[in-house]
């Protein structure tokens, strides 16, 4: 079954344990940027007052990363997270390309650089347990579980408090889905990294496959055209060439080139 | 002194052969620190814009310029453009090689992870376009490289593997005219799967089709820029018959590729963005006049078509016009998304010093393989030639 972590904007209150517990769990450095790299896999966004969001990997249902790899070094686990193997990778840089909420991050600075980004604790939870951040927070704010189950519980609380919630659960259909899952007391729309998703409804990779689909037809019938092509119009040729000479032709030879008996020959 | 025993043969240190020591050296240079202290000291690349100038340039120009050697292959083995035409086979397939290995140089400087460029072979994802340009890339520089080997085996007279390759021409060309059809498509299919990333000028699904297009396009006009390097390069006679040919297949492609991008952006209302007072309009529509309008006025004009100066004109622009449309694609469009981004002097370096490269090889091997008909061999054009190539 697919876990998911359920984000309520609302009970979120800026403490950033989830951070701290993230640079514990995952041994990153400590650094004083605010913004995601490979020393941190989550931040806690300001977004006005006293509103703070979770910005982080939202572990899509279909990863656009996981299909864009050219060497499925990042996997989508039966269990739900994302993850990146570093033996495979080659470096291409496509995942970050093609992320629609620019999650992954470069080691620019490595000769050896790894894709870095959460993991939701894939090891944690393969042991049994739940996330470094979930287990860390004190108000609820974020839910480690069973997707389907969070999504009952959103449910349930966009029912009981309509007033206060924005009525609509992000991460049930955008980008196809996400494992993350967030509800919210201010418009979705004024969260960048949600909002340019907002509208995208269908998986980002359908995009790519559609044309990807096409490809064994493409080489099947371009392949029988040009050969076609080829046989018809030498095949002209051939039967011109044999009514002027009145003489069988052997073989075609079609390199623009002397054959090499006649380059020897004229040495 | 390795110099002086080679001036016999080659120019002496000219300016041209001083720039491309020079690059090679701030290349090598470059190249160092970038292996050992990271993509970041020597780019301006980040998270939020990871692909620069080596992908817009080195790679989605490099293989679009390599275009013409799939599409006078295709013309002259399979659609029988005509005698004529065989003169220009072997320096465009030259420089398609050339140009691929050139990418393949360029991606071995932009990887993370280099040394594992060859995975794809085994670790598969055919979901990722990314794996079918990597497939492409290999295969397609195989067939090149057995295109290109009958000029090596009569060099050294090696009959038997000439006449196996003979034999297998037309296999090859046909190879080569559908990994390229891939490949070239597959370019712009990488863009594909950023449409909320990409200016609408720039963002179709129609992507792949276009860059198609645009490369049968800007190989037919390198091919005629080629010709006439060649030239100046080595006072080889200028096939103009050819050339105004060759011409005339740019106006249909340039004709049809207009016809293709504007029915499109009118169809899914894009085009009222080319009519803002922009940056990105300006650069849109230089790029549209540069590749594909002036090119089209111009050989159009029947005195023109048929005229040295216009007809290189007329491919420099197309050239030009193409550049500017792979660098919009993969830099311009995704600015408003990432944020500006212009690449570090040690990015352009290692890009010049590749192109330098480029045009040194091609040369050496003109001057001393069976590039050119036999008219016109590379000692006969050496002896001619006091003259210093592309001075
Ligand atoms: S948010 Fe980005 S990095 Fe995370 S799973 Fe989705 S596509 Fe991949
Ligand atoms: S950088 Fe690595 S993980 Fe990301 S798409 Fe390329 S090969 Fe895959």
């Amino acid at each position: 079954m697919s876990k998911g972590i359920l984000v309520d904007i609302s009970l979120c209150i800026g403490c950033e344990s989830c951070m701290e517990a993230c640079r514990t769990a995952n041994g990153l450095k400590p650094t004083s940027q605010r913004r995601l790299s490979p020393d941190n896999y989550v931040i806690v966004e300001n977004l006005e007052g006293d509103v703070y969001y979770r910005h982080a990997c939202m572990h899509c249902e279909h990863a656009t990363c996981v299909s864009a790899c050219p060497v499925a070094a990042l996997e989508k686990t039966e269990l739900g997270p994302v993850i990146w193997h570093a033996e495979k990778c080659m470096g291409c840089r496509y995942c970050l390309q093609a992320c629609p909420f620019q999650i992954p991050t470069y080691e620019w600075h490595n000769p050896v650089p790894s894709v870095r980004k959460c993991t939701m604790c894939y090891d944690r939870i393969v042991a049994g347990g739940q996330p470094a951040c979930t287990e860390a927070c004190p108000t609820g704010a974020i839910l480690f579980g069973e997707r389907e189950d969070l999504i009952a519980e959103a449910q349930r609380r966009l029912r009981e408090e309509p007033g206060k919630y924005v009525q609509h659960i992000y991460g049930v259909r955008e980008v196809g889905g996400t494992s993350l899952l967030y509800i919210s007391h201010v418009p979705f729309e004024k969260i960048p990294f949600l909002a340019r998703n907002l509208s995208v409804q269908e998986p980002l990779p359908e995009l790519t496959w559609r044309v990807l689909s096409k490809i064994p037809n493409l080489v099947g019938f371009g392949g029988v055209f040009l050969f076609g092509v080829y046989w018809i119009i030498n095949r002209r040729i051939k039967l011109e060439r044999m009514a002027k000479e009145n003489q069988l032709e052997a073989k075609e030879d079609f390199i623009e080139e002397l054959p090499p008996e006649q380059l020897d020959s004229e040495e | 002194m390795k110099l002086n025993a080679l001036g016999s043969r080659l120019p002496r240190l000219t300016f041209w052969r001083g720039l491309l020591f020079a690059l090679w050296i701030l290349g090598a240079y470059v190249a160092v620190i970038r292996f050992t202290k990271g993509l970041g000291a020597v780019t301006n690349l980040r998270d939020d814009f990871p692909w620069g100038l080596w992908i817009g340039f080195d790679v989605l120009c490099g293989v679009a310029l390599a275009a013409g050697g799939f599409t006078v292959a295709a013309l002259v083995y399979i659609f029988d453009a005509g005698k004529k035409y065989h003169a220009i086979v072997r320096p465009t397939i030259l420089t398609a090689f050339l140009g691929y290995l050139l990418v393949i140089v360029a991606l071995l400087f932009d990887l993370g992870r280099p040394w594992n460029i060859w995975h794809p072979i085994i670790m598969w994802n055919p979901h990722s376009v990314m794996f079918e340009v990597g497939w492409c890339v290999m295969l397609y520089t195989a067939v090149l490289a057995l295109e290109f080997s009958p000029v090596v085996f009569e060099k050294f007279r090696w009959r038997w593997p000439l006449r196996v390759m003979r034999s297998l021409t037309i296999v090859l060309v046909v190879a080569g005219v559908l990994l390229s059809t891939l490949h070239q498509s597959s370019l712009g299919s990488l863009y594909l799967i950023v449409p909320q990333k990409m200016h609408p000028l720039w963002y179709s699904p129609l992507l792949p089709l276009l860059f198609f297009i645009s490369a049968v396009g800007v190989g037919l006009a390198m091919t005629i820029f080629e010709s006439f390097l060649s030239h100046r390069a080595f006072r080889k006679e200028l096939e103009l018959d050819v050339l105004t040919g060759l011409a005339r297949g740019v106006i249909l492609v340039e004709v049809i590729y207009l016809t293709v991008r504007f029915l499109d952006m009118a169809g899914r209302g894009t085009l009222s963005f080319a009519f803002h007072p922009t940056r990105e309009a300006g650069l849109f529509w230089a790029e549209i006049f540069l590749m594909s309008v002036v090119p089209i006025v111009i050989y159009s004009v029947p005195k023109f078509v048929v005229h040295r100066t216009w007809l290189f004109w007329g491919a420099v622009s197309t050239v030009v016009g193409l550049v500017m449309n792979r660098l919009n694609v993969s830099i311009t469009s995704l600015e408003g998304w990432g944020g500006a981004y212009f690449p570090k002097w040690q990015e352009i370096v290692v890009t010049a010093a590749l192109v330098a490269t480029g045009f040194a090889v091609f040369e050496w091997v003109a001057r001393n393989f069976p590039i050119f008909p036999r008219e016109e061999t590379a000692e006969e054009a050496a002896l001619a030639g006091e003259k210093p190539a592309y001075a």
